[in-house]
This record gives C-alpha cells, sequence and structure tokens, in this order.
C-alpha cells in the first residue's frame, strides 16, 4: 500500500488546441484517441469482413463501386482471388491489432487506470503520448498498403514464411505489401511497449492510500495483468517483423530455406528456417489471445458487479484465474503447430497445458454465472453485453476442446471450425467487452448518457446476428471446408456454398446493427440526456470524480483515501445499497477476504 | 427484456445443437486404419463440450429469468457453497475431462505419428508447389534419383528438377499430377515442398500435414476402400491457394499395377 501521489506525473492544464486535443499527455485525452482510433478500424476491418462475405458467398458478383477502391484488385467490380486475400489480411490485422488490442486495453485502461488506483495521472505521461501516436503511424503504416502498386499483402495475418519473407515473386503484395505489414507491426508493438510500461507503473507505485493491491478493482487487476503479457509478448513479436524486414531489404534468410524455387527460379536464399517464424509469431500470438480477452474479462466483473448489487463469488479467486491464463498463455502457443512439421512429441507437449487452461477458463465462467445466483440483477445496455460476452465466451471456449487435442485437429485444422472459435472466443467476446465498457463508462467520460433502447436493440442483433454468423462456421469446418479460400472449387465444398450465402446475410445485418450503435455514441456524446457523478450507483474511484468528466488532474485539489474493498454492494449505507471505495463511513461488509 | 433475453438463449443454444444432432454436416466416412481412434475421440470431445456448452447455457439463462429486475426490497444471496465449491468442482470435472481427454488423444496421435511405416510401405513423393501437387514414383529401381532445384522447370514439366541424363537412380522415376495407391496396403508419404508453405490435407483419410520448405517430412497410412478422393492444399500459399488441389485414387492392387505401368509408359 503506497501513498505515492508525489511521483505521479503533474502536469498544468493545457490550454491550446493541440496540446489539449491532439498533443495531450492527459491519460483520459489518450484514451479517448485510442477509442476514436479502434472505432475507426473497427469500422473498417467490418466494411472489409462485409466484401470478403459478399465475395464468398456469391464469387463472381460485382459489387458496384468495387473497382473504384482497387481498379486491378477488383476489375468490373468482381473480386480476383489475389483481392480476396489481400481484404483478408488487412481484416485479420486491423481487427487484431488495431480493435481488439487497442480498445479493451489501451483506450479503457489509459482512461480509467490511473483512476480507479487514485493517480492524477500515469507516471510517464510523454511516453503515454508518444505510445498513442507511435500506434496511429503504425495504422496508417498499415493501411497505405492499399496505395501500393501490387497492394497489401495476402499473406493474412499470421504471415507464415517463407512466403511472407521471399519477396515479390511469392505473390502479389508479398514485396512492399509485407515490408509496409511489418514495419507497422514493428511500430505497433513499439507503441504497446510503451503503454505497458505505463500500466504496470501505475498499478504498482501510483496506488492512493488505502489502495492496497487486493483492493483494486477487477477491471484493474485485467489491465495490469495484459500488460505484464504484452511486455513479453510484443517485445517478442518485434524483433520477429525486424527480422522480417531485413529478409526482404538486407539480402538475410532468416525465415527462408535453401534450394527453394518459384516460378522456375532457384531463389537466392540459404539456411533459414520456416518454422522458426512459427514460433516466434506464436509466442506472441497466443498470450495475444488473452491480451484481447483479458481486459474484457476484467470490464465485465466490473460491470457485472455493479448490475448485479453484490460482489463476486470471490475476488481473490478470479484474479488468480486471470493471472493463471496469462502465465499458461505462454505455454500453449504450440497448438497452433500441431500439424505444422514440429516434433510430433512436441504436440503433446503442448497440448496438455492447452488442455489445461480450460480449468482456469472454467472457474471464471463458473463465478461470473453463480455470482448472479441470489443477485439483484439490473438489466441496461451494459449488463446485456456483459451477460451475452459469458455466452460467447463459453460458446467460443468449448470449441477450444477440440482444438486443444492433436488428433482431433488433424480435421479441424485451418477449417472454418478454427475461424468460429477465434471470432467467438476472442473477437466478438472482446468486441462485447468493448461494447459492454462502453455503455457503462460513456456517462463518465462524456457526462451524457447512451440511449438505452438503441444500445437493446443494438445488443438484440448483434447477439443473435453473431450466433447466426459464427455457429455454422463451426459446422463448415466439420464437414472439412478449408479457410483462406477465395472461392470454393474442390467438388466437396460445393453442397457448403448455400452455408456461405447465409452467413453472408447474417454479417450484412450484423454489420448494419453496429450503425445504430455508431449512430447512438455520437448522437449521444452531443445530445444525450446529462449524466450525474455516479448514474449507476457504483463504488470504484472513477465514480468519485469530483465533475463528470472527470478535471484534467481526476480528482481536484485532494486526492481520495480508499477505506473499503472495491464492490461493497448489498450493504445497508447512507447513499443506498453501496458504499464507494473513498468514503469512510463503516458498514457490515460483504464478502471482505483479506 | 431479461426473460426474452433468457428465451434467447435458450433457442440458440438448441438451436445451435440441432445439426450436430442430427449431423447435417461432419466428416465423410473415414477410410483409413487409423481414422476410427480419430473419429472417436472426436465424438467424445463433442459429447463433453456439448454438455459444458449446453449446461452453461441453461443456467446463464436461468439466472437471468430468475434474479433480474427483482423487488427492491428482494434479499441478495451466495449461491451455497460460494467460491470453494465451485473451483473444486471445476478442478475435479474439467480435470478429469483433461485428463481422460488428453490420455486418451495420444493413443491417437501416437497412432499416426509414433509408429514408424512398415518395411513394406510403398514409398511415394509428394511435392507442393505454387499450386499444384505432383507425386514421384521411384520405379522399378526402388530408389527417388535426387532433386536437383536448378532444372525445375514447369515449362519442360521437370516438375522435380530430374536429371535422367546423368542420375541412373531418376531415369525410372514415374512422375504424375493425380495420386493412386492400392487399397489395404501400407504408403509412406514423402513430403516436399519446392517454393512456400503448403499442406496436404484429405479429409476421408483423416490426415493433414503440412509441407515445410527446407524439411522434408513423412507420414504414413492405409486406405481401406476403394474410390476417388479430394486433396486439397490447406495452408494459405498465395493467390491461387483456393484451387490447389489433386485426387487421390484408391485402386485395387490389380488396377494400381496397370495404372502406375501406364503412366510408367507416358513419361
Amino acid at each position: 500500500m503506497h501513498d505515492m501521489s508525489a511521483h505521479a506525473a503533474q502536469h498544468h492544464a493545457p490550454t491550446t488546441f493541440i496540446r489539449k486535443h491532439v498533443f495531450s499527455l492527459d491519460h483520459k485525452v489518450i484514451g479517448k484517441q485510442y477509442y476514436a482510433l479502434a472505432l475507426l478500424a473497427a469500422l473498417i476491418g467490418m466494411f472489409l469482413s462485409w466484401l470478403m462475405r459478399i465475395h464468398l458467398g456469391w464469387t463472381n458478383a460485382a459489387i458496384p463501386g468495387l473497382q473504384l477502391l482497387s481498379k486491378n484488385g477488383a476489375p468490373g467490380g468482381v473480386m480476383t482471388p489475389e483481392y480476396y486475400l489481400q481484404l483478408m489480411t488487412m481484416h485479420g490485422t486491423i481487427m487484431v491489432f488495431f480493435v481488439l488490442t487497442t480498445a479493451p486495453f489501451a483506450a479503457f485502461g489509459n482512461y480509467f487506470l490511473p483512476i480507479q488506483v487514485g493517480a492524477e495521472d500515469m507516471p510517464f505521461p510523454h511516453f503515454n503520448m508518444m505510445s498513442f501516436w507511435v500506434t496511429f503511424v503504425g495504422f496508417w503504416v498499415l493501411v497505405a498498403a492499399f496505395f501500393v502498386s501490387d497492394g497489401p499483402s495476402l499473406g493474412g495475418w499470421t504471415q507464415y514464411a517463407p512466403l511472407s519473407a521471399v519477396g515479390a515473386v511469392g505473390g502479389p503484395g508479398e514485396g512492399t505489401g509485407v515490408v509496409l505489414w511489418a514495419a507497422s507491426i514493428g511500430i505497433f508493438c513499439v507503441g504497446q511497449l510503451l503503454g505497458a510500461l505505463n500500466f504496470i507503473t501505475t498499478t504498482l507505485d501510483l496506488r492512493v492510500k488505502g489502495m492496497s493491491m487486493m483492493r483494486l478493482p477487477l477491471s484493474a487487476w485485467a489491465w495490469f495483468i495484459t500488460s505484464c503479457m504484452g511486455l513479453t509478448a510484443f517485445a517478442v513479436l518485434m524483433p520477429a517483423c525486424i527480422l522480417l524486414i531485413l529478409d526482404h531489404v538486407a539480402g538475410t534468410s532468416f525465415f527462408v530455406a535453401s534450394n527453394l524455387v518459384i516460378n522456375d527460379q532457384l531463389q537466392p536464399h540459404s539456411g533459414g528456417s520456416t518454422l522458426l517464424w512459427q514460433h516466434l509469431f506464436w509466442f506472441f500470438g497466443h498470450p495475444e489471445v488473452y491480451i484481447a480477452i483479458v481486459p474484457g474479462m476484467g470490464i465485465v466483473s466490473h460491470v457485472l458487479i455493479a448490475n448485479m448489487r453484490k460482489p463476486m463469488l470471490s475476488h481473490r479467486v478470479l484474479i488468480y484465474s486471470m493471472g493463471a491464463l496469462a502465465v499458461l498463455s505462454y505455454m500453449v502457443y504450440g497448438h497452433h503447430m500441431f500439424v505444422s512439421g514440429m516434433n510430433p512429441f512436441s504436440s503433446l507437449a503442448f497440448s496438455f497445458p492447452t488442455l489445461a487452461i480450460t480449468i482456469p477458463s472454467t472457474i471464471i465462467v463458473l463465478i461470473w454465472t453463480f455470482s448472479l445466483y441470489g443477485s439483484k440483477l439490473r438489466i441496461n445496455s451494459a449488463s446485456l453485453f456483459a451477460l451475452g460476452f459469458i455466452s460467447m465466451f463459453v460458446s467460443g471456449g468449448v470449441s477450444g476442446f477440440f482444438l486443444a487435442q492433436p488428433s482431433i485437429d488433424i480435421m479441424l485444422h485451418a477449417t472454418y471450425f478454427v475461424v468460429g472459435h477465434f471470432h467467438l472466443v476472442m473477437g466478438v467476446a472482446a468486441m462485447f467487452g468493448i461494447f459492454a465498457g462502453t455503455y457503462f463508462w460513456f456517462p463518465k467520460m462524456t457526462g451524457r448518457m447512451m440511449n438505452e433502447t438503441l444500445g437493446k436493440v443494438h445488443f438484440v442483433l448483434s447477439f443473435i446476428g453473431t450466433y447466426a454468423i459464427f455457429m455454422p462456421f463451426h459446422y463448415l469446418g466439420m464437414a472439412g471446408n478449408v479457410r483462406r479460400y477465395s472461392a470454393f472449387v474442390a467438388d466437396y465444398l460445393q453442397p457448403l456454398i448455400p452455408v456461405h450465402q447465409f452467413i453472408t446475410v447474417a454479417a450484412l445485418i450484423t454489420g448494419a446493427a453496429q450503425l445504430v450503435f455508431v449512430y447512438n455514441l455520437i448522437h449521444s456524446r452531443f445530445w444525450g440526456a446529462p449524466a450525474s457523478d455516479n448514474p449507476w450507483e457504483c463504488t470504484s474511484l472513477e465514480w468519485s470524480t469530483p465533475t463528470t468528466p472527470p478535471p484534467h488532474n481526476n480528482f481536484g485539489d485532494h486526492l481520495p483515501v480508499v477505506y473499503h474493498d472495491p464492490y461493497q454492494y448489498g450493504v445497508k449505507s447512507s447513499t443506498g445499497d453501496y458504499v464507494m471505495q473513498a468514503s469512510p463511513e463503516q458498514v457490515a461488509t460483504v464478502n471482505e477476504e483479506k | 427484456m431479461a426473460k426474452f433475453f433468457a428465451v434467447i438463449i435458450i433457442v440458440i443454444a438448441i438451436a445451435s445443437a440441432i445439426p450436430i444432432l442430427r449431423h447435417t454436416w461432419g466428416a465423410p466416412e473415414d477410410i483409413s486404419t487409423h481414422g476410427a481412434l480419430i473419429d472417436e475421440q472426436m465424438s467424445e470431445t463433442m459429447a463433453e463440450a456439448g454438455i459444458s456448452f449446453l449446461a452453461a447455457q441453461f443456467v446463464l439463462a436461468l439466472f437471468i429469468w430468475q434474479y433480474s429486475n427483482r423487488r427492491p426490497d428482494a434479499k441478495i444471496k451466495n449461491f451455497p457453497g460460494g467460491a470453494t465449491g465451485l473451483v473444486i468442482a471445476a478442478m475435479l470435472l474439467v480435470g478429469a475431462e483433461v485428463v481422460a481427454l488428453g490420455i486418451f488423444g495420444v493413443k491417437a496421435w501416437a497412432d499416426v505419428y509414433f509408429t514408424p511405416p512398415s518395411a513394406s510401405a510403398i514409398p511415394i513423393q509428394v511435392q507442393a508447389g505454387q499450386f499444384a501437387f505432383y507425386f514421384r514414383y521411384p520405379g522399378p529401381d526402388g530408389t527417388f534419383g535426387p532433386i536437383h532445384p536448378e532444372l525445375i522447370n514447369e515449362g519442360t514439366q521437370n516438375f522435380y528438377g530430374l536429371d535422367t541424363d546423368h542420375d541412373a537412380d531418376a531415369k525410372d522415376d514415374i512422375v504424375t499430377a493425380e495420386m493412386a495407391i492400392p487399397v489395404n496396403k501400407e504408403i509412406h508419404l514423402l513430403m516436399h515442398s519446392k517454393d512456400v508453405g503448403h499442406s496436404f490435407y484429405v479429409r476421408e483419410l483423416r490426415v493433414q500435414q503440412d509441407f515445410v520448405p527446407g524439411l522434408d517430412v513423412s507420414l504414413h497410412f492405409t486406405a481401406t476402400k476403394i474410390g476417388r478422393y479430394e486433396i486439397v492444399c490447406t495452408q494459405l500459399c498465395g493467390l491461387g491457394h483456393y484451387n490447389m488441389k489433386a485426387y487421390l485414387e484408391v485402386k485395387s492392387q490389380e488396377d494400381f499395377d496397370n495404372w502406375l505401368k501406364k503412366e510408367a509408359a507416358m513419361q
């Protein structure tokens, strides 16, 4: 427990527009900038998925106007196979890095972590500002690939070598497109490393008086655990990207083996290892799955508790389980490589921890679900998305049972089963976490309420829609439908095309439902009903700020002092059924764990 | 709204399970000697995952139905046994499941990967390249001629870079675009990539294995049913990936011998 406010970065409120809204040092502004970037990225990523889905449902159909985006990629509006793969690569990269990593972790974490620990700002505000702007540059470097002569890379977000490392001879976009991809992700890693450093230091050193680690809200714990993962995972991906760029521009052969022949030309490479890229990539890639989902777990726990009006059955078990996920996430990455040609004994070594990771996941789901028992659950847009998160996480999680086993992976590897699995468990679930966080914290961030009716419409359409899209993906995978095909020409795939058409229609409707959210977000930002300081009657420090949105230094003249565990709901106090962390009022506590 | 949501969860859970129970989509009939264990493992996992899925969704829906929008004076309760009971239950149930699936899975995996091919297994080489498979049979001498990458030339149809003028072993090699194998005979498949990563996937054979450029991997299997099956590439290999496929013909020994003779004559 520390009173370390003297160490918190203190800077005066900026006065110029540029320092206030653009190059701001304020963690709240940086959080909102991350959110805006993630929103833009999500809309682009979703738009790309629409184009891909239309192509997969009706391969020869012309999409009006598509030729304007790429004359060569879509002559007459009909997508070429390479353009499909290029859109797919961009969809995956944009979504995984610039949405799923950015929004739940960097956006909400930046805004609320310092406030939840009781700090005035992050300890290194210049690093924090740099973290956002570096990420911003990374995003545009990636998008720039659309504007180079042969377009973005077609190698998928995993960029398997040697296809990604041999240069333009590998196919359209495999030259400049890959270099831009690797540069973008390398830059992104720098941003995330700077962010992780700030998050960890904030949590460890800037906790206000009375805020012990165990009194941190679950969202703060989730961000802290995620930043520990980020610090190690991105530190591996960044050098991997540098090596990949060197293979392109410096004549090295880190990832290209000898004696490869492409287009009847013997390639001028020798001695590299194809599997090295996979090891480096997945050593990052699997923790990345948890980097995307653990913040969502924290947000969902935080939102649910406020809406259940009671704490979780165990605060401590949830924290330990999230920690266990983080540790195990490094031991399981080889399950992406069961059929890669890696030593088959390694597959078994990676299979057991992969199966074992279901234990902390199950504990988390059971604690969430059985904490609902006997609660006074409030149904609103935020709690609906939090509950939807649980449903999605379970649905995506159980398919992990299959993929954790090498022998079953023989059948399901590289099929739509995998696509369904990860979209539900890390894509949609994480998105639901973002939505829950948005509906919950929007009043604090803007001083206005979001429209609840529109929020519920958004939820119902999204919940039904995502199941309609991603459950059939599992069925397609079980029938052996291979992923990353731009058209289905194999005989056995023909009967499955109507399923793809169904999914396309569902995807278009579900995507359109997200526009309801965007409208609600923008409309409420300017014309929403004014929000009080604590509209949801919550306990944690973000609801104790003297104004809404919080002032520049978060707490005005006096830093708060923390007297309670984070979730004192279901008590009898002068304010109602809860007592705030910063309130000195003594009440009979519930479920306090020491 | 809460009750409506609970009903949606139940309806979606049941609707999701129906195609599985009715086997609307799924793997085709197994034609391999090792596939039965994989299929069994799949059914066991489906049962366990399916029950977990349905139970979790039902309990979630039940609690949402039961405990939402209660009267303001309603009492807050905790689930009997609290977190400890749940943690123990999760550890025991999921732990047992993990151990069971893990141990059983080892057997299925070992059957494919930990047993060497028998001495009598028929060696066939498959070479993957953007965007086609080519197969090579060693001919009467039983030995494959060496590959000279610099000689690989699609224009002259020297797909393997063979030097038949100088390498005696290469002279009788038979290179084909279609893979034929005799039924009930073990095949030792030697996998080689000439350019980038590819994969060899035959659903009916319960076989999927990546090609690793620079590293030749091998696989062995026995097909038990005569027929024509599709081989597809499952590792993204470039713009023509979707169209990279070949056929596997499982023939009687006699038909296979005749086919090989005919192919040899065409070299």
